[in-house]
Parts: C-alpha cells; sequence; structure tokens
C-alpha cells in the first residue's frame, strides 16, 4: 500500500479509489416525522408507536414541520440548493421492521441538491460534493431471537426522522473518508440536528466504492459497503476493500457489483447472502403527501438562524486568532469547545496559549468523562474563566507550566480562582537567581555522571539537570533561568 | 295505516327521535329486528354490534334526557362499509386477511358519525379490499340485490346499497375509488354520493387506490345524503390529502331548482352497446330537467375511450402498494411457516382473493423496474389529459349528466370469471375518480324486470352543492326513491 | 396452455412479480394470471398509442402543498391494544420466523 504525501490520495499498483458517501443521520426531533410519537430513545419496546407507525390498516402520514426546518438548516450549512417543490416518494420492499411493506423517502425530487463540504487531510483542504440531501422515514429494529430461533421486532423507531445525505464519489482515500464524516458530524452538530454518533446508530454510513486505473475518468464496478460501525472501521473497511478490488483485478477476475458487510471481528468485507431478485424498489409517488413547498422566505428564517459553521469558524480562528490549521481544527471540531475557547480568550488568556490548554487538558478532561457524548455539553467540570485564568498565570510568568499541569485537576469541579491557590499556597515561580543557586548547585553535585555527559558536548542531558532542579523546587523554579544558570555553572569546564 | 320506522327517510326518523316520538333504543331495536328479519336473504351484513349499537344508543337518549342536543343524526341506525375502522368492532375488508381484525381505533368518518349521534348497527360487505364492481368478490359473504336475489347488488359497497334499499338502515357509508359507491347505488335503487377527492377524510379508511379513494354515503333520498355529508366532511388534520375548505351547509338551498342551469351530456357516455332501458330512463330524466328549466347540451370528453386502462394501472399500482403492509407480521391472517419467506408468500396467497391476487400482480408489474415509464407514469399523463377534458366541459357547464352504467344489475355469477368485462362496468363511473369530481347516483327509472336504473351528475370540485340540487329536483318531479324492493 | 404474445406477458415475469409481491402462486394460478394479465395488458396497449409528449403527470388532483405538523408528541405511551392482534408476540415484541440469507 503506498501513501505518496500527507493528504495525497490513495493509490496502489496503478489504481485510484473512486468513492462516495451516503450517511443516514437520526434527527433530534421530539416527535417522529409522520405521527405523534414520541422520538425519544429508550422505552418499553412498542411503547413509542401509533397505527401510524405501525402501519395499521388505513393509517395515513402527516409531516413534521420541524424535520423540515431542519433539512433545510443542513442544506443550507453544506450550500446545497433548497428546492421550493420537492415530493414523498414511496420505496417498496418486504422486512419485518418496515410496517407499511413501504419507506416514504423521496427519490425524483429531494429538498436539497448540489451542495459541497469542506474538508481538511492532513491539512489539506478540499471539497467534497453533496449529490442530494432528503427526509425519510427509519424502520424498527429486528433482533434475533437466541432464545428460540427468528426474529423480534421492535417498532419504537419506526418513524423516526432521517436524512438520507449523500455525497459524491469525490473521495479518494480512506483517510478523506474520516475527515468527510467528521467534517459532517461537525456540521450536524453545530446545527443541533443529530447528536452524529456512529456507535449508537444515530449516525449511519454506507460506501460505494470502486477502483480505476489513476487517472482514468470511466468508472469501475461499484461495491457498497455496509456495518461500518465508527470512523475507524469506515477507514479500515475502505482500506480492507480497496486492497481486495484491486488485487481481484490484478489477478485478471471480475469484480461483481454486490452489498459487502464489513465484519469487524475478522476486519475483512464479505458478500451478503441475498436472494436471486434484486431489489426492485417500485418507487413512485406518495399519494397520501401532497408536495413539500417550502418558501423563500423560509428559506431566508432558516438561514439568518444558522451558527458560524465549523468551516467558517476555522478559517476565522486560523486568520483572527493566528492558530495552526490543524489547531483550529481540532478547536472547531465542536461547536461548545470552539466556544470554551473563545471565551477563555475573551477572559484574557493569549490565544496560542488558551489553544494548547483546550486541546490538550480540556480535551482530554471531556474523553475521560464522556462528556462528547452529549450534543452540547452545557456543564462543563472546568469553566473557560479558569482555565483562561491558568493560562494568564504561565503566560505572565507567575507559575511554571509544570505547576499549572498540577493544579488542573484540582480546578476540577470547583469554582476556585487558580490565582488564590497559588497564592495560598506559595507555588508561584521562583525566578530569582540567587534563590535558584543553591538548588542547582546541589543538583550539580548529586548528578556527576550527566554533567560530566553534558560538558562532553551531550546537549539534550541539560534538559534532565533542569528536570531534577524543578524537582527538587517542587516545579516552581523558572525553568528558562534554571537553564541559564545550569549553563553559566557548568561551561567554563567544557571542552571543545 | 302507519309507515313502519324502516321506511321512513333519515330526516324523518332523526326528527322523531328529536321530538321525544321514539327513543333512540327504540328506534335502534326497530333497526336490529329489521336487520334480523330480513338480512338472512340479502346478506348486506358481515358483522352486526348489536350490543355497542344498544350502547351508543343508550347514551343518546341520556344525552337528551339531560337536555342536551343529541346530533344532526341523533339515534338514526346507520351501517358503515367494512373497509371503514370502527374501534372495537371487527373491520375486514371483506378479506380472509382480517378476517379476525379489531381495531383499536375509529376512522374519522366513524368517529364524525358518532359524534353526529348516529348509532353504528353494522359493517356491510363488500368487495375484498374495495376491488370489484358487484360485492362478489367478498371472500367472507354473499350479497344479493333486495330487487333481485339472483343478481349482484353492485359494487364495491354492494352491502352498503342493500342495506339501505331494503330499509335495514337509514344510511350507510361505501367508499368509492372507480364507482364504488354510484354503481351499488344505480343497482339497488338508491342515492349514492361520491363526494370531491379530499373533501372527506380517508384517515381510518382501509386504503385501496390513495388518490383515487373517498368515503361518500347511499341513502334513500338527497336530503338524507345532505345531512350525512354535513356530518362527515371536513378537514382532517389526520389525512393530508383532506382539503381544508369550509363544509357548507349541504341541506340550504336544495330546493333552489335547476332553472338557468346548464348541463352538459358527454356523447362518449351515452355507448353503443348501452341497454336500451337505460338509455331511455335516463333520457327521460334528462328531459325532465329540461322541462324544470335547465338548458342541455352536448359535450364531449374526447379521452374517455382511455380511461379504463388509466384507472386500472394506476388504482392497482397503489394498491399493490397499499396492501404490502397485509405480511403477518403485526396483526391479520399468518400461515405458520418455517422461515419469513414462507410465511410472507403463504400469509399472502392464503389471505387474499383472486381479484385482489390479480391486481397486485397488475400493480407490481405495471411499477416494476423497465415498465414503470410505459405504464404507471403513461397512465398518470393520461390522467392529466382526463382531467383537462373535465375542466374545459365545466367551462360550458354547470354539471354533467350521464347514466350510471351501461346496464342494470348483471346476475351473480355473470361476468365474475372475465375480469375485463367486469372492469368494463366502471366505463361510466371511473373518470369521475381519475379527475377528482364529486359525482352523484339517483335512481331514475326502471326497467321492464324491475331493476332500478341510476342517473349520474358529475360536479366541479367542492360543488357537491350543485349536485344535490340537482338531485332534489329530480326527485321533487319523480318518485323512484320512494320506491322499495321489500316491505 | 401458455399464453405468448407481443404485447402479452411471459410466465417468467408472472413469477418475478408474483416474488416481489410475496405471493406464492400454484402453478395453475401462474398459468391463469399469465393469461389474463396478458389481455389485460393488450387490452391497455391503447395508452401507448396516445401522444402525451410535455404532458405533466398527474401526482395529485389537489392544488395545494403539504401540510405540516407542530414537533410535538401527541400520542401517549401505548398500551396493550395495539399489539392485541399480533399473530405471535414475545413480550412486548412481535415475533416472525427466521430469516434466511
Amino acid at each position: 500500500m503506498t501513501q505518496a504525501a500527507a493528504g495525497a490520495p490513495w493509490t496502489l499498483e496503478g489504481y485510484e479509489a473512486v468513492i462516495g458517501l451516503e450517511v443516514h443521520a437520526e434527527l433530534l426531533t421530539r416527535a417522529k416525522v409522520f405521527c405523534g410519537c414520541s422520538a425519544a430513545f429508550g422505552g418499553e419496546p412498542n411503547t413509542n408507536v401509533c397505527p401510524v407507525c405501525l402501519g395499521m390498516p388505513g393509517v395515513l402520514p402527516v409531516l413534521n414541520r420541524r424535520v423540515v426546518e431542519f433539512a433545510i438548516r443542513a442544506g443550507l450549512a453544506t450550500n446545497c440548493t433548497i428546492a421550493p417543490r420537492s415530493r414523498f416518494a414511496r420505496k417498496n420492499y418486504f422486512y419485518p421492521d418496515l410496517p407499511k411493506g413501504y419507506q416514504i423517502s423521496m427519490y425524483e425530487a429531494p429538498l436539497c441538491t448540489g451542495g459541497w463540504l469542506e474538508i481538511v487531510v492532513d491539512g489539506v483542504p478540499r471539497r467534497v460534493g453533496l449529490t442530494r440531501i432528503h427526509i425519510e422515514e427509519d424502520t424498527g429494529k429486528n433482533i434475533h431471537d437466541l432464545v428460540a430461533g427468528g426474529s423480534l421486532v421492535d417498532f419504537n423507531r419506526s418513524g423516526v426522522p432521517l436524512l438520507e445525505i449523500v455525497g459524491e464519489p469525490d473521495i479518494r482515500s480512506p483517510a478523506e473518508a474520516g475527515a468527510y464524516l467528521r467534517a459532517l458530524r461537525s456540521v450536524l452538530q453545530y446545527l443541533e440536528i443529530c447528536d452524529g454518533n456512529m456507535e449508537e446508530g444515530s449516525f449511519r454510513c454506507d460506501a460505494n466504492v470502486s477502483v480505476r486505473p489513476v487517472g482514468s475518468s470511466i468508472l469501475g464496478t461499484k461495491v457498497e459497503i455496509k456495518n461500518m460501525n465508527s470512523f475507524r472501521h469506515v477507514e479500515r473497511a475502505l482500506a480492507w476493500e480497496l486492497r481486495r478490488q484491486v488485487r481481484t483485478l490484478l489477478a485478471g477476475e471480475r469484480l461483481v457489483q454486490e452489498t459487502r458487510l464489513w465484519d469487524a471481528e475478522r476486519e475483512e468485507t464479505r458478500a451478503m447472502r441475498s436472494k436471486e431478485h434484486a431489489h426492485d424498489y417500485r418507487y413512485f409517488p406518495e399519494p397520501d403527501l401532497l408536495p413539500l413547498e417550502v418558501s423563500p422566505a423560509w428559506i431566508e428564517e432558516v438561514r439568518a438562524s444558522l451558527p458560524e459553521l465549523p468551516g467558517a469558524r476555522r478559517r476565522r480562528f486560523e486568520g483572527e486568532y493566528g492558530l495552526s490549521a490543524y489547531d483550529a481544527d481540532v478547536l472547531t471540531q465542536r461547536k461548545d469547545v470552539a466556544d470554551f475557547f473563545e471565551a477563555g480568550v475573551a477572559a484574557g488568556a493569549q490565544a496560542k496559549e488558551m489553544a494548547n490548554w483546550v486541546t490538550t487538558e480540556v480535551l482530554r478532561i471531556v474523553r475521560e468523562q464522556r462528556l462528547d457524548t452529549q450534543l452540547v455539553i452545557r456543564d462543563w467540570p472546568i469553566t473557560p474563566a479558569q482555565v483562561a485564568a491558568l493560562a494568564r498565570l504561565v503566560d505572565g510568568g507567575q507559575i511554571t507550566r509544570n505547576t499549572a499541569k498540577q493544579l488542573l485537576p484540582r480546578l476540577i469541579g470547583t469554582d476556585d480562582d487558580p490565582a488564590r491557590i497559588v497564592e495560598r499556597e506559595g507555588l508561584a515561580q521562583v525566578s530569582d537567581r540567587g534563590a535558584l543557586q543553591q538548588a542547582v548547585r546541589e543538583v550539580i553535585r548529586q548528578c556527576p555522571e550527566q554533567v560530566a555527559q553534558f560538558r562532553a558536548g551531550k546537549e539534550r542531558v541539560l534538559g534532565f539537570l533542569v528536570g531534577q532542579v524543578m524537582k527538587a523546587t517542587g516545579g516552581k523554579a523558572n525553568p528558562q533561568v534554571v537553564q541559564e544558570l545550569l549553563r553559566a555553572a557548568l561551561s567554563p569546564e567544557r571542552n571543545g | 295505516m302507519s309507515v313502519p320506522p324502516y321506511q321512513w327517510s333519515l330526516r324523518e326518523a332523526a326528527a322523531r327521535v328529536r321530538r321525544r316520538e321514539m327513543s333512540a333504543v327504540e328506534l335502534t331495536r326497530t333497526a336490529l329486528g329489521r336487520i334480523q328479519a330480513v338480512d338472512p336473504a340479502i346478506g348486506a351484513f358481515l358483522t352486526c354490534c348489536e350490543a355497542e349499537a344498544l350502547a351508543a344508543a343508550e347514551s343518546i337518549d341520556r344525552r337528551m334526557a339531560a337536555g342536551n342536543d343529541p346530533g344532526p343524526l341523533g339515534g338514526v341506525p346507520v351501517a358503515v362499509k367494512d373497509n371503514i375502522c370502527t374501534a372495537g368492532v371487527r373491520t375486514t375488508a371483506a378479506s380472509r386477511m382480517l378476517e379476525s381484525f379489531i381495531p383499536a381505533f375509529d376512522a374519522t368518518v366513524t368517529a364524525k358519525l358518532r359524534h353526529a349521534g348516529a348509532v353504528i348497527v353494522g359493517k356491510t360487505n363488500c368487495d375484498e379490499f374495495a376491488m370489484g364492481s358487484s360485492t362478489e368478490n367478498s371472500a367472507l359473504g354473499q350479497t344479493r340485490n333486495p330487487w333481485d336475489p339472483s343478481r349482484v347488488p353492485g359494487g364495491s359497497s354492494g352491502g352498503s346499497g342493500a342495506a339501505v334499499a331494503a330499509r335495514e338502515v337509514y344510511a350507510a357509508l361505501g367508499t368509492d375509488t372507480g364507482g364504488s359507491i354510484r354503481l351499488p347505488a344505480a343497482f339497488c335503487g338508491v342515492v349514492g354520493l361520491k363526494p370531491t377527492y379530499g373533501r372527506v377524510s380517508r384517515f381510518g379508511v382501509i386504503a385501496y387506490a390513495s388518490s383515487l379513494d373517498q368515503v361518500g354515503p347511499l341513502t334513500r333520498d338527497v336530503t338524507d345524503a345532505a345531512m350525512v355529508l354535513e356530518a362527515i366532511a371536513g378537514h382532517d388534520p389526520a389525512d393530508s390529502t383532506a382539503s381544508p375548505r369550509p363544509v357548507p351547509a349541504y341541506q340550504d338551498g336544495l330546493d333552489a331548482g335547476v332553472r338557468g342551469m346548464r348541463l352538459g351530456l358527454p356523447r362518449e357516455y351515452f355507448v353503443e352497446g348501452m341497454h336500451p332501458e337505460v338509455d331511455r330512463a335516463v333520457r327521460a330524466a334528462v328531459r325532465e330537467l329540461e322541462r324544470l328549466g335547465a338548458s342541455i347540451e352536448e359535450v364531449s370528453l374526447p379521452h374517455t375511450d382511455y380511461a379504463i386502462a388509466t384507472y386500472y394501472l394506476i388504482a392497482t399500482a397503489e394498491a399493490s402498494s397499499n396492501l404490502a403492509r397485509y405480511d403477518g407480521v403485526r396483526y391479520g391472517l399468518r400461515v405458520p411457516s418455517a422461515n419469513l419467506g414462507e410465511m410472507y408468500e403463504r400469509s399472502r396467497a392464503a389471505g387474499f382473493g383472486t381479484e385482489v391476487k390479480r391486481r397486485i400482480m397488475l400493480g407490481t408489474y405495471a411499477l416494476s423496474a423497465g415498465y414503470y415509464d410505459a405504464y404507471y407514469l403513461k397512465a398518470q399523463q393520461v390522467r392529466t389529459l382526463i382531467r383537462r377534458d373535465f375542466a374545459q366541459a365545466f367551462q360550458r357547464c354547470d354539471a354533467l349528466l350521464t347514466p350510471v352504467a351501461p346496464t342494470p344489475a348483471f346476475r351473480l355469477g355473470e361476468r365474475i370469471d372475465d375480469p375485463l368485462t367486469m372492469y368494463l362496468s366502471d366505463i361510466l363511473t371511473i373518470s369521475v375518480n381519475l379527475a377528482g369530481l364529486p359525482a352523484l347516483a339517483v335512481p331514475c327509472g326502471m326497467d321492464s324486470d324491475g331493476l332500478p336504473i341510476g342517473l349520474q351528475v358529475i360536479g366541479r370540485p367542492f360543488d357537491e352543492a350543485t349536485l344535490l340540487r340537482i338531485g332534489y329536483a329530480h326527485e321533487l318531479a319523480s318518485d323512484w326513491h320512494r320506491r322499495s324492493p321489500l316491505p | 396452455m401458455r399464453y405468448v404474445d407481443a404485447v402479452g406477458i411471459q410466465i417468467d415475469e408472472v413469477r418475478r412479480v408474483a416474488a416481489l409481491a410475496r405471493l406464492r402462486l400454484e402453478a395453475a394460478e401462474e398459468q391463469r394470471l399469465c393469461a389474463e394479465l396478458g389481455a389485460i395488458l393488450e387490452a391497455f396497449e391503447r395508452l401507448q398509442r396516445l401522444d402525451t409528449a410535455g404532458v405533466e403527470p398527474t401526482a395529485h388532483v389537489e392544488e395545494f402543498g403539504a401540510p405540516l405538523r407542530t414537533d410535538e408528541v401527541t400520542n401517549l405511551p401505548a398500551d396493550e391494544a395495539l399489539l392485541a392482534g399480533a399473530p405471535a408476540r414475545d413480550g412486548r415484541r412481535f415475533r416472525v420466523p427466521k430469516i434466511i440469507e
């Protein structure tokens, strides 16, 4: 496998990858898309159901306005054209979790078309086209009955609103696919319309994968890959499948246009054993729903309510705060984290310092406390003001970074002001040369081996010696001053 | 010599209950007795819900005793076609698939009837899933024409037509997708109204063809039809296709007459091969309306010839999808099987009758890959042409007059083996559904065998009032609607 | 007797459609439907001869746009009533026989 340079497309033995991703995002409305049942997760089986989402005889769908609003939001945030008139269609097939024997979706006239998403792979920005976004209803859940054989069906999720987001086959590597999914998830989270949780199934991804000789414009045989349950799995499945396709072609065999499932345990894709008849969905316009009309006024209303989107925010962070593309990207993946960063800057922290603290320490806390499972983190265990105060104390030389790192965990869950603690406990950085001279001498005396190594020319050992002084002073010594003192103390006897 | 209660009109029955001349319970018992007496020979009912009916009647009587209004249909026994959901009462669509199905909810029209005070005494027989023109496709019973038990009552709302004709109930709800209210009305000599598409809610009506189905009343006369329509029409938040237009007071202005109205006779509807007595009776009715002051002119609906094909492709396509939910998973018939695939195939094979399967097959074919453009899409385009034909005709006319069917009621078994011939019975009614227009069937004569003949009045969208006015004027000048097949 | 015609429908088409519709047909039924559907489709052939270039298909006879409902939970959690007609259950779940892939 070859990966030439950062952000470069995937190639293998003269073949390149053509990947299109299809995402289904569960929308965070209160009620289902076509009935007044709760769309909330959980509950005893078959309790959030009614005749409509159970597909009983005689029932009819009525469209939830907020689902449309969320769809418009998603379309605008991805630069799509919003159709003034779009139509629902029936997708007909039989499966136990599909109560009506058809899914209400959109086919020939979707709500949103022709957008794009900006992604950043290894610092290189690219655009991935979006073919369409449309509204559809989710199915129930079919689970295998481990005791008696057969399946058990729960329709609580039947009728939950979904957005189907279809990307153009513009993606050229598994890494790009991962970047696309992360970028899309970010957008949906910023819009607060989907919590983007792949593991829980609120954000699902299927991929269409083919390969072709590098530079060719003719598409190869397309294979659909399903059952990838995390971003990592998507990247691995794509990498494996691409290799499989190239190996197959190199062996002179033909690829079958089929659907394959990713087996996460065996780390391979396998063909589904499907029935002889391929799916003929017999799409036709849904007669029970009239065309969806979206006025220009509504579109403008939604546009006005959009937050600053991840891409725009990232670029602003790079420009306004002078942050690196990488840091800006990490900070803007989640809106609440970006808000945290900016609140810290507003509280007086220097931008790069604050960025450093947020991307390292704060995000670590977020992960450890699993705060990122929430759509929006509202209760932070530590505040931007507290982190800003720490950053300013380090920046202003009052404490060492070391001290600050030790202080941070003590602030969690409290509203203590770090400056107070520093004062109270005498944690201030010691920069006075006279005060430090003693410790420096002590360390030189205690570490003759490292001293000799340094004098012999091993620069790196200085770090060790500085560390020892830091230890001896309980982390309070100003590392720059310590370094200077050490050099001064050791250099007259250096050779060369 | 007093007229027995079951010979009253609905209006009269409601008035007597309101005037406390008869209690709702008494009236209901009378109806139940009548059903018991005559229905064994007719078979209009699949289910008689005596206990529920008496409970409802009691509650109406209590309402009145407390000084409250019983409702415009207060205490009046009515029937509901068995493809319309009635909570707690078996609703089968005349199919083995739903033979034991008991809905947990009322259709909106059912709820509206109840709200108006009507007493639902039973569910009437029909063609299975409303697919048919004679009620012979019912899997659960046979209904005979009260005028001649060797003949069909028409379909698919044959049970409703027969029940009203036999004076078992004062009104019955039917559904009309291609003529299924109007044809039984004509064959049974009663009034039948198919409202404009969207005038009446379809929620809880077991769907056959979603873009064509409408619920409407079968009654003894036009005034009764107006009363029932008022009670069931109107917007429904549960049906996205139900019109938000306000419901006029249909009973007002019924007697305004037809003077000055321009009535059209579409030449394509006076077909060759039409039964001469039908032709004669309808033309006599037309002359009567002319005598009453309407002007008559010939119009043309040039795409009439394509209507059968258009209807049967669209209706069966929609039906094939609407009936996919009958899969044995959540309700209805399930044939126990070793695996899911077999369960689907055997349950549906056992649950659906011949005609239903035929239409599912035709509809599935019309939608399937490679055929969609040639069949379904093409039919929807021709549908547009048919709608335009009517729109043009209505620029010159206030209503159109036609026969309901080319013949009076045919014999049981006569057409059942030849689907195409059966489909051709619908030729005069189906275009109305394709265009979504309202149409009224009123009795206008009898043939020499004593079989009723029906006149169809077709109107502009949401202009049921004009149809009822024309029907009423015709009624005043004739007495066909007063004739009854049974004593 | 097999019905084969230029316009008609072949028996394997009948089988394909029956499979799509999940209908199990006996051999005699297949033959009968083949003939009937063939005859019906032939009768419908006249539609093909009609010029419909540029004619919009009728998706709905009505002229207004889809009504929209407010996003609120209006249904109470379901009780037993909706599950009462289930042919097979396991607690509150519907049971179906195994799916053979």
